[in-house]
């Protein structure tokens, strides 16, 4: 069953056009991975799926709705969240108060549930976010969009800025809640940490997909040149 | 013991500016609008529950809860109509839009009561006259208690909204990022409109109290503002019990200094703003810089 379904999405940012004509499908618990350059367009792909930004042109349907011109937070109350880059924390609110806040759909998630798949926040809870450090704030966020109870989790880059050995403890978090059955979307630069987390990877460039394809059966040299570009397709 | 009486007098006028600013430092601190015309959306306030007391007779206090729904659905419409459009083409356009706002408001105002000078003073009762004498030097009057206590209490009940209950935590989540509340299930649009139902809601509760403890006219409003917006500043923008010191140390000021002559009394007031201004932001000497 197709849970988000992408048709022909044009993203523009002026006149810049960051996404030409994407179009695919995520299945009911699938783990997707979106990888490329900077620039390819995945973040913009990211949150026009979450509604954070409007389309030029294209559709989007979630769980054969079409949500395209839903604003962003109709949609999260259907059941699709985003962890966006850069975190993008409440920083005076506490590590409780950011949960709190989030609660939009009731189901598995709530404070104590999160707390204990990211028990590092337990000791922080009533902490101001912006005292928090940099693994700790990712494991908000996540923490965060999981309150929303999301049927689709969108994560952008949710390893960016942190320690190997954080990165390590996010994934592994991770891995529990994909294990779960939540229907995952992500932002990924690391690309052997993408192949392996992911069922399917898509690889985009230039604001375009330019490779598809089961994790197990994409060799890397494959990959590689979409990724950069080295050999562009007709 | 003439200056505890001045200081005294002072917290009681404070007060009344605490309550003033009060919506124009949730508006600022919620959506970053400069109201300019919060000062005429509390004389328009005055003018409703004026009209209340004229047309039934009841006490203005009274009144004032009849009038609070129609002050309430007011702000969130003005939000949604105009507010939202004026926030969304930059920072100046709010202040643009809420000045002009200001000119319609006072106009209005002007074509429905004429320029007469009103009152509610006289249909409060007791309570505008009621005093107490505590030593020879010192008298408190009944209505200055009343706006002190209830400035306190609506600070005091503010705090708890905004620390304690879900809609407290969204309305500070939207404040610090709107973008991000809307991605975790946050209807912005309405909570920035509930933020402005409530400082017109409080605004007007000001209005009251101008209406009750002085005299109002359609043209009070900046007057008011000016007032509100000085007690914003010296108490730092956006803190909530910031405005409520700030108001009551630009009241202590005004009072101490009508004590040296009565002349000073809206000077001093001036002059702690504009010393705050310079000890906190090097206001007044960088922006002639700039300005140059």
């Amino acid at each position: 069953m197709t849970l988000v379904r992408v048709e022909e999405l044009d993203c523009r940012y002026g006149l810049l056009q960051a996404v030409r004509g994407v179009s695919f499908e995520v299945a009911l618990g699938e783990t997707v991975a979106l990888i490329g350059a900077n620039g390819a367009g995945k973040s913009t792909l990211l949150r026009t799926i979450a509604g954070a930004h409007k389309p030029h042109s294209g559709r989007v349907l979630f769980d054969g709705t079409d949500v395209t011109s839903m604003p962003a937070h109709r949609r999260v109350s259907l059941g699709i969240a985003l962890v966006p880059e850069g975190r993008r924390l409440f920083p005076s609110l506490t590590v409780e108060e950011n949960l709190r806040a989030a609660a939009a759909r009731k189901g598995r998630w709530n404070v104590q549930s999160v707390l204990e798949v990211f028990p590092v926040l337990q000791p922080r809870r009533h902490m101001a976010a912006a005292t928090l450090s940099g693994g700790e704030q990712q494991a908000v966020a996540i923490g965060r969009a999981l309150m929303c109870n999301p049927r689709l989790l969108l994560l952008d880059e949710v390893s960016l800025g942190l320690a190997p050995i954080v990165v390590e403890a996010v994934y592994r978090s991770l891995a529990g809640i994909i294990s779960e059955g939540t229907t995952v979307l992500l932002v990924e630069q690391d690309l052997a940490r993408a192949l392996k987390v992911a069922g399917r990877v898509i690889c985009m460039l230039e604001g375009r997909i330019v490779l598809e394809g089961e994790a197990a059966s994409l060799d890397r040299d494959r990959v590689v040149e979409a990724y950069f570009g080295l050999k562009r397709p007709a | 013991m003439t200056i505890v009486n001045a200081v005294v007098q002072g917290i009681f006028l404070g007060a009344f500016y605490a309550v003033l600013a009060c919506g124009l430092s949730i508006m600022f601190g919620v959506m970053r609008i400069i109201n300019l015309a919060h000062g005429d959306v509390a004389v328009l306030g005055a003018y409703v529950v004026f009209v209340i007391v004229d047309s039934t007779g009841m006490s203005p206090f009274v009144a004032f809860v009849v009038a609070l729904p129609v002050m309430i659905v007011l702000g969130y419409v003005l939000q949604l109509t105009i507010l939202e459009r004026s926030l969304k083409s930059g920072i100046l356009t709010p202040l643009l839009a809420t000045f002009g706002l200001s000119i319609v408001i006072q106009n209005l105002l002007l074509i429905k009561f004429s320029p007469d000078v009103r009152s509610l003073g006289g249909n409060a009762g007791a309570v505008t006259t009621s005093s107490w004498q505590v030593t020879s030097g010192l008298s408190v009057s009944a209505l200055g208690l009343v706006i002190l206590v209830v400035a306190v209490l609506l600070f005091g009940a503010l705090q708890l909204f905004l620390s304690r209950t879900p809609a407290g935590w969204k309305m500070r989540a939207t404040a610090e990022d709107a973008d991000a509340a809307e991605l975790v299930g946050i209807n912005s649009r309405d909570v920035y409109a509930r933020a402005t139902a409530l400082a017109v809601a409080i605004a007007a509760l000001g209005g009251l109290f101008l209406a009750i403890r002085s005299v109002f006219d359609p043209l009070s409003g900046p007057t008011q503002l000016i007032f509100a917006f000085e007690a914003v500043v010296i108490g730092g923008m956006g803190s909530l019990w910031g405005t409520l010191l700030g108001g009551l140390a630009l009241g202590v000021a005004q009072t101490v200094g009508a004590q040296i002559n009565p002349e000073y009394s809206v000077l001093t007031g001036h002059l702690l703003f504009l010393a705050v201004l310079i000890v906190r932001y090097g206001g007044v000497r960088v922006s002639l810089r700039t300005a140059r």
